[in-house]
């Protein structure tokens, strides 16, 4: 335990020490926040009623699954895995840790858009917080999950920014932080139950705002769990210690299973 | 007591067609630091990192301390420490997070006492990436050996270091020894493996080419040692005399070079030459065969 510790310390530390996590954490989710905060407002008046919602997901987001598994790369790159697995570092720690770590990051830049989003910019607060802070964990643990699960499958940096962007575009674009889910065309809406950030944002506004969903806020967070329990799973067997020896326990498309979950829920 | 601390019989590694290690047997014994040598891809990192639990071998077996590093990976751990050759901390990371990080994972105190004795006290909240080249593979070394283990792998552990690095790398490896903890030391620098270790193993091409201590492994070869004398008028200089053990001389300058397989016979003989031409002597060097020209040969002949 004194172990896990000292090693949650030292990542959760290197986040705020760190130039480019520092940025990744808060820096850019939170930047982007108060730039959509101050123009989009402006531009699209109605985007106040959805502001509060929209920027948790996205400040979650963005911390995660673009910032968590470049760092996972270049570690192996770098043979930092060799050296933590002659020390007996086990891969769930190594796995399990920056996963947590980012969580609590991702967290603390929501707690900023909580505390700042009614008074600066109108946004409309949660009519129940509860359920609000557990629905933000919850996306937090999912998409920290998946963005170390793509750190571990990724061959290298290049790939690591071509996956992330894969879940990330679509969710700006389709995955109801932008545009209401309503709004999109049927056909569109449909697909868009691929993407974390439509559940997440379809749980926060069934259970902590009372409002009509698409989809059962239940099963939402169903989604969400078991995806970021398969990913989380998939991330520790998975992993390779060494970007020089490409042994692993399976073919890194197994990955893809993490994904399951929202194909069941498109079906549904 | 068993006194092999490492055992390696048969063992081969491959990747893919290309064989890197092609059945090499060797054993260490307790508290004898084991030199392995040979040029790149020889093998050397393969032999370490199948010893060390990075990698499985395809054949033969491994054996640590009763240990199978390809099994018993979870054993393995409290019984090694590593010094890898290319690996890294994260940048980040300070010397004394470091030093508690890893001794967490081994279970032990955080080992304050090995940054000191490594001249690293003052950089306890320096980065990873702060420290020069020599401050990080100290801080390698000791976190290698912070559990300590009783089996050490360094691997090129002084790669890239000044000289004063280097004796003080030189000195804690000989402490290590001196308190029983047996050393594989992987490594390019000849002169290194001839001053620091009991014995060696020349791999080449994955097969080991010649072991034994470095001692013996240069007597196996021409054996010639080197006999330069200088004099105040030079009398041996134009001298076609035969001196014994002589197999051929030239001449550098102010000194007569004597090439010996019989250095004892050949220096009684030159002094007593010397004197009988009212000569005086003013430098006499008697340099044996090194490791590195022995290795030199040994790689030249496999390669023939």
């Amino acid at each position: 335990m004194t172990a896990f510790i000292h090693h949650f310390t030292f990542e959760f530390k290197t986040g705020l020490r760190n130039s480019t996590l520092l940025f990744m954490n808060y820096l850019f989710p939170l930047g982007v926040y108060a730039m959509m905060g101050l123009v989009m407002t402006q531009v699209n008046p109605l985007f106040v009623d959805t502001l509060f919602p929209a920027m948790t997901v996205f400040v979650i987001l963005g911390g995660t699954i673009l910032g968590l598994p470049s760092p996972i790369v270049e570690a192996r790159e770098a043979g930092i895995y060799r050296r933590y697995k002659v020390n007996g570092v086990p891969a769930a720690s190594i796995v399990a840790v920056p996963v947590l770590t980012t969580m609590f990051h991702a967290l603390i830049a929501v707690t900023v858009v909580a505390l700042t989003a009614a008074p600066l910019f109108g946004g409309v607060a949660p009519l129940h917080w509860l359920p609000f802070a557990g629905v933000a964990a919850l996306m937090a643990f999912m998409c920290s999950a998946a963005g170390a699960l793509i750190g571990v499958v990724a061959a290298n940096s290049r790939a690591t920014t071509l996956l992330s962007q894969l879940i990330f575009l679509p969710s700006m674009l389709i995955g109801g932080m932008m545009v209401p889910l309503d709004f999109l065309p049927a056909s569109i809406q449909r697909f868009s139950a691929l993407l974390p950030t439509t559940h997440a944002m379809q749980a926060l506004a069934g259970l902590a705002y009372d409002q009509t969903t698409a989809f059962a806020p239940t099963t939402s967070i169903l989604v969400l769990l078991i995806s970021g329990l398969l990913a989380f799973g998939l991330a520790i067997y998975l992993f390779n210690w060494d970007s020089r020896n490409q042994t692993r326990r399976s073919h890194p498309l197994m990955a893809l299973i993490a994904f399951a979950p929202y194909l069941v829920s498109l079906a549904l | 007591m068993n006194d092999i601390a490492i055992q390696v019989r048969d063992f081969r590694k491959t990747y893919g067609e290309t064989v890197a290690v092609d059945g090499i047997s060797f054993e260490v014994r307790r508290g004898e630091i084991f030199g392995l040598l040979g040029p790149n891809g020889a093998g050397k990192t393969s032999t370490l990192e199948c010893l060390e639990g990075l990698r499985q071998p395809d054949g033969g077996t491994l054996d640590i301390l009763g240990v199978d590093p390809a099994r018993q990976a979870h054993k393995l751990r409290h019984l090694i420490g590593v010094q890898l050759q290319s690996s890294g901390l994260p940048a980040d990371m300070q010397v004394g997070e470091a030093i508690r990080f890893f001794c967490a994972y081994h279970g032990v105190a955080p080992r304050y006492d090995l940054i000191e004795r490594l001249g690293l006290q003052t950089k306890q909240r320096s980065t990873y990436a702060q420290l020069s080249t020599g401050q990080q593979r100290r801080l390698a070394l000791a976190l290698a050996v912070a559990h300590n283990p009783p089996v050490v792998f360094l691997d090129e552990p002084t790669a890239g270091l000044d000289v004063g690095s280097r004796a003080e790398l030189h000195a804690l490896v000989q402490e290590l020894q001196d308190a029983d903890t047996t050393i594989i030391l992987a490594t390019h620098d000849m002169a290194e493996a001839e001053k620091m270790t009991d014995r060696v193993a020349i791999l080449l091409r994955g097969k080991i080419a010649a072991t034994g201590t470095p001692r013996e492994i240069t007597a196996t070869g021409a054996g010639l040692t080197k006999v330069s004398v200088r004099t105040e008028q030079s009398v041996l200089h134009g001298n076609g005399a035969a001196f014994p053990g002589v197999s051929h001389h030239l001449l550098d300058e102010a000194y007569a070079i004597y090439f010996s397989t019989d250095p004892g016979a050949t220096v009684t003989a030159l002094l007593h030459h010397i004197g009988a031409h009212d000569d005086k002597l003013i430098d006499l060097r008697v340099e044996r065969p090194t490791l590195e020209e022995r290795f030199l040969e040994i790689t030249t002949e496999v390669s023939k």
